[in-house]
């Protein structure tokens, strides 16, 4: 096991390269170079010169990859352009927010998709399980961003049951610790920010969860399907177990299987899926952050963001394959 | 004649499997019912100039926000109503089916011979082109849903353009994967040994004994990417990145109409549903379609 781990973290290095060289690649077709953008219109062309010898912008491009290897490996991914802070530091203070949401959605989904998807299977045919599918597969069509503004009409502006944006009421007092603002409300025992911080989160969470509930619900419901129609079901059946007996124990342990890999990969898939989310509901984590970024054309915070982004999904794919190793036994890891 | 030679000759009567296979999608309600839809956005993108009621980008002053019919101050003249600058919301979505089908079709087009050509040459030839190739295809993989197109434009600079490029791009990996996993497999087969020994060269096997084989699993993903580029589209469009004023998109459309959420709520609602029912059209034939050509790849 442990040299099955050891080799997919080997693979894990060619991939993370290639995505180092992606984005670098992106960064020379920037209009303009960094020197420029960091000096902005009206410097002079000897402080421009100054500034591409400073950045190596005069040394040939392999060269210039090197050395932005280099400085990743350093962990340093440069200053933001317009704040000048490091990026570093600005991606330490977003993720938390990120990854706080991408969870939440995340079990939102876990629950209800596979709860849809174990009823659909067991009552195949039903008006529920048509009705369920043809949910799921709206829900996998659903432009998200458009959800969300529903959403936010109907709960927020027409009910007022929700709050509209951001994590935290003004004038509601939190600690941050570990900028988890769940985590933050509990470890100080702060019952009024905790409730606070749920119902900032309902709404965005949910929205986030739409497209992997619908895809775990499909999923779920053909695993089951897949499973129930096993011998050893009917053993189970004919040795006079009960039906929750027999959906559970026997059937569910072995639909799951395909099921947590969906799972996984949905959490990566999500990361991509916040910037929409996290833009909309004002969200203060790396997904707003980049979009900002993007509008405002900081080609440094896109650079470490995607950079970041990018190694976070590769990472929950590997744990995922790991994962699915570990708990399906079927699979040689040798 | 003796009855075994008859058996060899090609019965005119024999279908090629692949239209028996979708000679089945009648029967399957749900593709029928997504074929349905997508024709309905076909013939409105088609004929767009035809049906549409008044010119989509033309501005009026006086008819600013109007409500669609059924309300009380509803008129027939504009029958979903007008947006913030007078213009009509029938007439915009009209036209917005022709800029999304337009960049779902170039994008998964790009993307489906750029995949297919990559995925034959790393299928056929192995080595160190499969080696290469496919490495190339997890880099892009390596980049979570839309992040990478996202990027792209941001760096490329905002416009339809280089949004249709960018999805493009990110889908290559698809085509690409399942070409390839096809070509590995059909390979091995006798009747591509049989073209060898013929004297066809590699490119006639490629193309005309190998590709036509392995049309059944495209098809699906051709139809299931054309529905998340429609998606991913109106997303870009929504963030600003795609397309740009005035033109009638739907993503766009939504992004103008936040504003405008408490006070028209009808401007946001139209552009929405009509995203959501062309996805839905191809995802329900992709589905249907994937019964049909393809028992293996059902989720």
């Amino acid at each position: 096991m442990l040299a099955y781990i050891a080799r997919r973290f080997l693979i894990l290095i060619p991939t993370l390269l290639g995505v180092s060289v992606i984005v670098f690649l992106l960064l020379q077709l920037t209009p303009g170079d960094p020197a420029e953008l960091l000096l902005g219109e009206r410097a002079t062309k000897a402080s421009l010169e100054q500034m591409r010898e400073h950045l190596g912008l005069n040394k040939p491009i392999h060269v210039q990859y090197a050395m932005f290897l280099k400085r990743l490996m350093k962990g340093d991914l440069g200053e933001t352009i317009w704040t000048r802070q490091k990026v570093w530091i600005e991606v330490k203070q977003r993720f938390p927010a990120t990854i706080e949401l991408s969870v939440a959605a995340l079990l939102i989904s876990c629950f209800f998709g596979v709860i849809l998807g174990i009823v659909s299977a067991t009552k195949q045919y039903s008006l529920f399980d048509y009705v369920s599918m043809l949910g799921a597969l709206a829900g996998v069509s659903m432009p998200i961003f458009w959800l969300a503004l529903v959403f936010m009409l109907i709960f927020s502006l027409n009910l007022g049951w929700l709050p509209m944006s951001g994590r935290l009421s003004v004038g509601v007092e939190l600690e941050t610790i570990t900028r988890f603002y769940v985590i933050d409300a509990l470890i100080t025992g702060n019952g009024e920010a905790l409730k606070d911080v749920l119902w900032h989160l309902i709404m965005p969470a949910a929205t986030l969860s739409t497209i992997p509930m619908a895809i775990v619900a499909r999923m779920t419901r053909s695993a089951m399907l897949e499973v129930l129609r096993q011998d050893y079901i009917k053993t189970a059946k004919a040795k006079g177990l009960s039906n929750m007996r027999v959906i559970f124990k026997h059937g569910l342990r072995n639909a799951l299987i395909p099921v947590v890999t969906t799972i996984g990969l949905q959490f990566g898939v999500m990361l991509g899926g916040a910037i929409l989310t996290e833009t909309i509901f004002a969200w203060p984590g790396v997904g707003k952050w980049m979009y900002d970024a993007v509008m405002q054309r900081d080609y440094m915070v896109i650079q470490g963001g995607v950079l970041f982004i990018a190694t976070l999904f590769v990472l929950i794919n590997l744990c995922v394959d790991v994962l699915y190793a570990v708990i399906n036994p079927r699979i040689s890891v040798r | 004649m003796t009855p075994a030679l008859r058996t060899a000759r090609r019965d005119p009567r024999d279908r090629h499997p692949l239209l028996e296979q979708l000679g089945q999608l009648w029967r399957n309600k749900t593709a029928v019912l997504g074929l349905g839809i997508i024709t309905v956005f076909v013939c409105a993108a088609v004929s767009a100039p035809w049906i549409s009621p008044h010119n989509p980008v033309e501005t009026s002053l006086y008819d600013q926000l109007k409500p669609p019919v059924w309300h009380d101050k509803g008129t027939w003249t504009h029958v979903l109503g007008t947006d913030e600058l007078g213009r009509d919301l029938l007439s915009r979505i009209i036209y917005g089916a022709r800029v999304s089908l337009l960049v779902a079709v170039i994008s998964v087009g790009l993307a489906f011979t750029l995949g297919t050509l990559l995925g034959c040459i790393s299928g056929y030839y192995k080595g160190l082109s499969d080696g290469i190739i496919m490495r190339i295809m997890d880099m892009i993989l390596a980049f979570p849903y839309l992040l990478l197109a996202i990027v792209v434009v941001a760096y490329l600079g905002p416009s339809l353009q280089n949004a249709m490029m960018a999805i493009g791009i990110t889908y290559v990996p698809r085509f690409a994967r399942i070409v390839r996993g096809s070509v590995l497999e059909e390979c091995g087969k006798d009747y591509v040994m049989a073209a060898r020994a013929v004297g066809a060269n590699d490119m006639r096997i490629l193309f005309l004994a190998i590709l036509p084989n392995c049309l059944g699993p495209l098809i699906v993903q051709t139809t299931l990417s054309m529905a998340s580029a429609v998606l991913d589209a109106a997303a870009l469009s929504f963030l600003g990145l795609g397309a740009q004023p005035p033109t009638p998109e739907w993503g766009a459309m939504i992004a103008r109409s936040r504003a405008l959420i408490l006070r028209a709520s009808w401007v946001m609602t139209f552009p929405g549903i009509a995203i959501l029912m062309a996805v839905l059209g191809f995802n329900l034939l992709g589905d249907g379609l994937r019964d049909a050509l393809d028992p293996r790849l059902r989720d």
